[in-house]
């Protein structure tokens, strides 16, 4: 009978300073000499990590209220337009936000500049109503000042990514990066081994109300993520070899580290922002002690074209060779680039394991897991009537 | 012998002078032309890779100076905010010359900025903008 370990034992053995915690590139080193029955016998949990740039994320803010009051129905935050519609003085700002007059600064500075405890700029509108009298407000704000400053990010930490290239004749900007002409580089996204969803590609230990790092702060898993999808074709070691599944997180940005929350804009493209998530993996058996010890060589990903329409798929590499500094497409040698940065991600995976091992941080087990079986629609255009 | 690069930049009045053929002739200094803006009647800016002995190069530096040449190593002109840096590897994705490359060990940038060639893509590519070269 293999042995089973529960969110509980190993939440004891944190505790108790006895559990043993690993890196998810340690335990793949591990695994080249033990087998998962061994791995699940000795390591209690694995942490995972990524930095990178994030654009389905922002901070929900209440500004509290000012005398008179005004139910503020434009907000702009240092010039970059907030969401309006969260009663009187509440509001969301998207990191890709900003005033198309000014691009390269965007709602993920906003953020940035709040937590690095500078002063922004906050000016609203409101009719002026019986009970919120004001028509306008211009004044400066900072963390202090707010009341919550929370980060609630529709869409984060994609399992797997795509590796990006351009075979046309013109270069290109994109989230992926300049992609260069007649297919001069590419560029890949993910931390491959440690890589969160990657090191758990079914799901069974990351679900709503799991515990995680998030921008240097402990934050939750509160949804599946927008555009999740779980049916995705996978490869041979069960891991999907495209963009899959994703999670919907949230923190108090409060207690979250300029070190861990990074904004940054994209030529020619816009803002977003680089955000450290770092999800512990419990190994409750020794089938999470094989999902955790995948390899770069063991995980593909594809290799499209953003120069072409409809991003046609020109091939598939491991991740192995992405690091090696260049990969085989269509028989041509193109050297590669991350624009993630997993430098960062293996200090996030760091501090998690210590924050485990100092009994800092507890595991939690998902109140509920994602929905399986999900696939994605895309807009069509129907003709929208005029009555 | 020695290698380095150099930015020069040319006062409009210089511009029908053969410097660089007094380079080699005078100072035994291989030249190689790695990148060149020429406005006649304007300015004038080279960056030029000077090989020899490094008294010779001294003494072609010292000799561009004396024709009112602005002549400083490359590396002075490119600035990098490096304590900003977040190794996300952009920047690398673009640099044909190998300047910029990510350590296959640690995973940090690595700027060998004796390899730039100023094509000057890094500038936007660096999704933090930590980049600046004064060339012109």
């Amino acid at each position: 009978m293999p042995k089973i370990k529960t969110y509980a034992e190993i939440n004891q053995k944190l505790k108790q300073g006895k559990a043993v915690v690993l890196t998810a590139e340690e335990v793949t080193k591990m695994a080249q000499h033990a087998s998962p029955a061994e791995i699940a016998e000795k390591v209690d949990v694995v942490t995972t990590a990524t930095f990178g740039a994030m654009c389905s994320s922002g901070a929900i803010i209440n500004f509290g209220h000012a005398s008179p009051p005004i139910r503020m129905e434009k907000i702009r935050l240092n010039g970059v337009p907030c969401y309006e519609g969260l009663a009187a003085v509440d509001s969301y700002i998207g990191a890709t936000a900003c005033d198309p007059e000014n691009p390269s600064y965007g709602g993920a500075h906003v953020i940035q500049d709040l937590l690095e405890g500078k002063d922004v700029i906050l000016e609203a509108w409101g009719k002026g109503t019986d009970c919120y009298p004001r028509k306008y407000i211009k004044t400066k704000i900072n963390i202090n000042t707010i009341n919550e400053f929370t980060l609630f990010n529709p869409r984060n930490a994609y399992q797997n990514y795509n590796v990006a290239v351009n075979t046309t004749k013109k270069m290109i900007h994109t989230y992926m990066g300049t992609l260069l002409p007649n297919m001069r580089n590419a560029t890949y996204s993910t931390s491959g081994e440690l890589s969160p969803l990657l090191n758990d590609p079914d799901l069974r230990t990351i679900g709503i109300g799991t515990r995680i790092f998030l921008g240097g702060a402990q934050g939750f898993v509160v949804w599946n993520g927008t555009q999740f999808h779980t049916t995705k074709p996978k490869n041979e070691y069960g891991v999907p070899i495209t963009n899959a599944a994703t999670i919907s997180v949230i923190g108090n940005l409060k207690e979250m580290s300029p070190e861990y929350l990074q904004a940054v804009y994209y030529e020619k493209y816009g803002t977003s922002m680089f955000i450290g998530i770092g999800i512990p993996i419990p190994i409750l058996d020794e089938e999470m002690a094989r999902r955790v010890s995948i390899a770069n060589s063991q995980i593909q990903t594809s290799v499209l074209d953003y120069g072409t329409e409809g991003t046609p798929k020109l091939g598939q590499v491991t991740y192995e060779e992405l690091q090696s500094g260049s990969v085989k497409v269509k028989g041509q040698k193109v050297r590669t680039a991350p624009v993630s940065s997993l430098s960062k991600a293996r200090k996030i995976a760091a501090e998690l394991k210590e924050w485990l091992q100092n009994g800092r941080f507890e595991i939690s087990q998902p109140v509920q897991l994602f929905p399986k079986n999900t696939s994605l629609n895309s807009l069509k255009e129907t003709e929208a009537e005029n009555d | 012998m020695i290698k380095k690069r150099y930015v020069l930049n040319f006062p409009p009045e210089s511009g029908d002078k053969p410097l660089s053929y007094h380079l080699v002739r005078d100072y035994d200094i291989r030249i190689n032309i790695l990148k060149a803006e020429v406005y006649p009647g304007k300015r004038g800016s080279l960056l030029l890779e000077l090989q020899g002995k490094k008294e010779n190069i001294e003494k072609g530096v010292q000799y561009l100076t004396d024709h009112q040449v602005i002549c400083e190593p490359l590396d002075k002109r490119l600035h990098f905010q490096e304590e900003k840096c977040i190794d996300c590897g952009n920047c690398t994705a673009v640099c044909f010359a190998g300047a910029l490359t990510m350590n296959r060990d640690s995973w940090k940038l690595q700027f060998d900025k004796n390899k730039c060639v100023v094509c000057e893509l890094c500038i936007p590519a660096c999704p933090l903008h930590l980049f600046e070269i004064d060339f012109r």
